[in-house]
């Protein structure tokens, strides 16, 4: 962070980003929901490069049995690079980072879920990430949220998430791979859009505090599109006709 | 379907605001009633609720369900009945009054892996949901073919006041027993009805959020 020397031109003159797309425009983004059959809900995303399936099972019986909770249900997370979702192979042991990750996640969907309808059970997220190109945390809430959503387990809103940062002093939307790397700031976000509250915000770089201002607007504003893709393949899934498949 | 009664949500949807009383499935926000799952909302007088597409079976008291014994203490049976829950079936429900931790055992009444038909007596957020088999339609599943369906699919197959399942059964001669839970027996003496039966129930599941299913179930209950 903090504007790393690179020879990668991040912002050209005419405001083009290094993989042609403009200041504000997201990366291609594709959800499905209920690609698998043996976990109760499951959602696949491509999110630029990035695809990552979500698998969640529950709410059933914890175990190990001390860590359920009589007044609640839990949830747990699991994000989990796969080995060939990196240029190196990955180790497929979980990292202290995909650790971390998987602690950010499960915080940024807590507060969607109604799990005290649930006393002593648990909601599993499973996330397994076939490939990773930046902003892998975002697209893993995403996917997470739709898995929960077919699942059937009550939210009181769905969670959609997208970064936003900053390169070359200006404030871009939805940080890729190299703009992540080389970039000066990187500020995922993940916000329930009905209740217009956040749920996750993390920040690597330095901002001012207008670019602070900007940058979470931005970020919100990516939401917000990601939630019309959720929204659709929902809707896809159990709406068209031949529906539920 | 997309009217002002009954429409598509899924999970933040707002069905609508000003002085309804919140049913299942939705939750207050100030006051905007908002939905919790995907499903089809419905407002009728001044209720709202969302009658869910997907999810997992929810004990509710008096609903019959089928369930597979999975293991017994001394006491009581412990149930599977397709939920997050297991279902707890004391020994006094079926050995009566005199019941005796001595003298009954469990095991020869009924064994790991037996199917019942069971109703639920009692569920709160405390306890796990107990269950009777004291009744006359209950008890346990001597034959028959089970059918598992998702849960949230039960209230189609059974349709309005019974009209669904009373067509199938009619046409096919067959018995079935649904339990809330999702699971269903059929029994049928002639293959061909049972069949038959199962091909209708499989129907109705994959084509449950259709308009008038009724008529093509019927439809392909006649064919051949």
């Amino acid at each position: 962070m903090g504007g790393r020397e690179s020879t990668l031109v991040l912002l050209d003159k005419n405001g083009i980003r290094c993989d042609g797309r403009k200041v504000t425009e997201p990366r291609r983004i594709m959800i499905k929901a209920g690609v698998l059959k043996n976990a109760d809900g499951s959602a696949y995303i491509e999110f630029g490069d990035n695809k990552i399936i979500a698998g969640v099972f529950g709410p059933r019986d914890v175990h190990p049995k001390h860590m359920s909770n009589t007044d609640t249900g839990i949830i747990r997370c699991r994000y989990h690079m796969s080995p060939f979702s990196v240029t190196e192979r990955k180790n497929p042991a979980p990292s202290r980072r995909e650790i971390e990750i998987s602690k950010v996640i499960k915080e940024a969907l807590q507060p969607s879920l109604m799990l005290e309808k649930f006393p002593r059970t648990v909601v599993d997220v499973f996330i397994e990430v076939l490939q990773a190109d930046g902003g892998s945390r975002c697209a893993a809430i995403d996917a997470a949220s739709v898995a929960l959503a077919d699942a059937g387990i009550p939210m009181r809103d769905m969670v959609c998430a997208c970064a936003a940062g900053k390169v070359a002093d200006t404030i871009i939307l939805d940080v890729n791979n190299e703009e992540d790397q080389a970039g000066q700031a990187d500020m995922p976000v993940a916000y329930m859009p009905n209740l217009n509250k956040v749920t996750l915000l993390q920040l690597d770089g330095v901002l001012t505090r207008d670019e602070y201002k900007k940058c979470i607007e931005t970020a919100i504003d990516g939401c917000k599109l990601v939630y019309q893709i959720q929204k659709k393949a929902l809707t896809d899934k159990f709406f068209e006709n031949g529906g539920d498949q | 379907m997309q009217d002002d009664k009954k429409r598509y949500v899924i999970p933040g949807d707002v069905i609508t605001t000003g002085p309804y009383r919140p049913d299942q499935n939705v939750t207050l926000d100030g006051n905007r009633i908002i939905a919790t799952v995907i499903g089809i909302s419905e407002i009728s007088e001044d209720t709202v609720r969302v009658i869910p597409l997907t999810g997992m079976y929810i004990p509710k008291s008096s609903d019959l369900v089928i369930g597979k014994v999975v293991s017994h203490t001394s006491l009581s049976w412990e149930v599977d009945i397709n939920s997050c829950y297991v279902g707890i079936l004391p020994a006094a429900d079926v050995f009566g009054r005199d019941f005796s931790a001595h003298a009954d055992e469990l095991s020869t009444k009924l064994a790991k892996g037996d199917l019942i038909a069971a109703r639920i007596v009692n569920f709160d957020r405390t306890r796990d949901p107990l269950i009777t088999i004291a009744d006359r339609e209950l008890g346990k599943i001597e034959s028959g073919t089970l059918i598992k369906i998702s849960p949230s699919k039960v209230p189609r197959l059974i349709g309005k006041r019974g009209s669904m399942i009373q067509t199938i059964e009619m046409a096919t001669n067959a018995v079935i027993t649904i339990g809330q839970n999702g699971l269903i027996v059929v029994s049928c003496e002639d293959s061909n009805g049972l069949l038959k039966a199962i091909k209708a129930i499989r129907m109705i599941e994959e084509q449950a959020h259709m308009a008038n299913l009724t008529d093509k179930v019927k439809e392909m209950l006649e064919s051949r």
